[in-house]
């Protein structure tokens, strides 16, 4: 067997396989999938000398714990959380060397939700219409991880560089979501329109890759029924029939039939994936 | 010809029906290939990620370098009517066996033999995919022949089962929750991630159904 692999110790609420993903298949009906803290996977990446191309573990909350065969540098980025080396702390946002047989323990984030691990030489699992990304909506790519998986890891880069000085990113006291209006903003009322504009939202915590949805005000429609189903792009604010805008992240459907009120640019979709349940959100229209 | 902005790379076409959605699309796919559709990521649209996903009455750009540009472009394109024919055809063996069939039998007033004759008589076309990575959506059948979906979605379909709703027609590529009407099944793999295409059936792909013997 690989002797370059890593085994699950703590799977933990959700981590899966991630990468840049699979853009350019909507019209066969697959997601993009992906990081959804797409800078902290390039950065974790960077900092163990892999491309910012090669899996890391994406970490839900409560983080993860792995067993690496062989010495392997690691890094953990995005939310921040205790970092551990068989129960001694090691640092958060820096590569570290674990020795063979070690476990690297990401522990619960201190705030923010989704942690990144990269590896050196990245996770190595079968690749998918060109993508390692598990995709939780149409079941593409690995399995999220179980206690007792293994993963295999690909041979390592150069060396690590670990040039990035590394912020540690403070809590999401607010988020804001700028968006641009449409393609079915006419789809609402003016009132709508304000209270989407002025209403005070927050995180659900049925939030998940696909979406993240918001708890708040109501958005009163012009219009009702349901949309002949039509393509729908990453960011989009959209609005099903309780009224409540979802923002679709990474593994949202490709197609759907609830209009679409605005869309959120792709660089603001980092800050919202960290946002944990509860957290209050903002829409902030931009033009 | 109604061209909406989405976001800051998208476009949201709408057309006024499903037929001049789908010669829009063609039209979309020629350009792309003759290299004049423009990408944000530079290069082609394959390197740069971008999106060409037509639906019912529409078809979405994502990606693109100047959505705007080619907003006002669009209104002076000639567009070529669709022509299903410089498409190959897809034949998938369907053995007429849903649980469905008696029910659609009933909705269309005839017996199910004609449901076999009037389905596996129709020549498909497959107007865009979705739901599920290989589920494609099916127009040919004419509006008399429009069923309502299951009042009670299914919690599990089975993985081939041939399904109706609305005016389409559908595969199950796996096994999955459901709401259509099932009224038959078939052995063809739909999805394949090791196969290329992964997806059988594409936006385009003309579709004709055979039917096998049943044990009915």
């Amino acid at each position: 067997m690989n002797d370059r692999a890593l085994s699950v110790v703590r799977a933990g609420a959700l981590t899966t396989v991630q990468d840049l993903g699979r853009p350019g298949h909507a019209h066969l009906g697959v997601p993009r999938a992906g990081a959804l803290d797409e800078p902290a996977h390039r950065l974790a990446n960077r900092l163990v000398g892999n491309p910012e191309s090669a899996a890391t573990l994406e970490t839900t909350l409560t983080g993860c714990a792995v067993r690496v065969r062989t010495a392997t540098t690691v890094a953990v980025t995005g939310a921040p959380c205790p970092v551990t080396v068989d129960g001694r702390p090691a640092p958060w946002g820096a590569p570290v060397r674990v020795p063979a047989g070690a476990v690297l323990d990401a522990g619960p984030a201190t705030h923010g939700v989704r942690c990144h691990l990269a590896f050196a030489g990245g996770i190595d699992a079968a690749e998918v219409l060109g993508s390692r990304a598990t995709d939780l909506l149409s079941g593409l790519g690995p399995e999220p991880l179980t206690d007792g998986a293994v993963l295999p890891l690909g041979a390592p880069y150069a060396p690590s560089a670990g040039a990035d000085a590394v912020p540690h990113p403070g809590p999401v006291a607010e988020l804001l979501l700028p968006f641009l209006p449409g393609p079915r903003d006419d789809w609402f009322t003016d009132a709508g329109l304000r209270t989407l504009a002025t209403g005070r939202f927050r995180v659900s915590p049925a939030s998940n890759r696909i979406g993240l949805r918001t708890a708040g005000p109501a958005l009163e429609r012009a219009r009702h029924g349901e949309l002949p189903s039509e393509g729908m792009p990453l960011g989009a604010l959209q609005v099903p029939p309780d009224g409540l805008p979802v923002l679709f992240l990474h593994d949202h459907p490709t197609t759907g039939g609830y209009p679409v009120v605005g869309v959120v640019p792709e660089r603001h979709l980092a800050r919202a994936a960290q946002a944990a349940p509860g957290t209050p959100v903002r829409f902030l229209r931009m033009r | 010809m109604r061209p909406l902005p989405v976001g800051e790379h998208g476009l949201l076409i709408e057309l006024d029906s499903a037929e001049k959605a789908a010669a829009l699309h063609a039209e979309l796919l020629r350009r792309d290939a003759g290299g004049t559709l423009r990408w944000a990521g530079g290069g082609s649209r394959t390197a740069s990620g971008g999106e060409i996903v037509p639906a019912a009455r529409t078809v979405f750009l994502d990606g693109l370098a100047d959505p705007r540009g080619l907003r006002a472009e669009l209104a002076s394109w000639d567009i070529p009517p669709h022509a299903a024919g410089d498409r190959p055809t897809v034949e998938i063996p369907v053995r007429y066996d849903g649980p469905d069939l008696d029910a659609v039998a009933a909705l269309w007033d005839t017996t199910t033999d004609d449901v076999v004759r009037l389905h596996s008589g129709t020549e498909f076309h497959v107007a865009f995919c979705g739901f599920a990575p290989g589920f494609g959506y099916l127009t040919g059948l004419p509006e008399p022949l429009h069923v309502p979906r299951r009042a009670t979605p299914r919690t599990r379909v089975p993985v081939g089962s041939v399904a109706l709703a609305g005016p389409y027609t559908g595969v199950y590529p796996r096994s999955s929750p459901g709401g259509w009407q099932l009224i038959g099944t078939t052995g063809t793999v739909l999805w394949d991630p090791c196969r290329e295409p992964a997806a059988l059936l594409t936006p385009g792909t003309r579709v004709r159904f055979v039917p096998l013997e049943t044990a009915r």
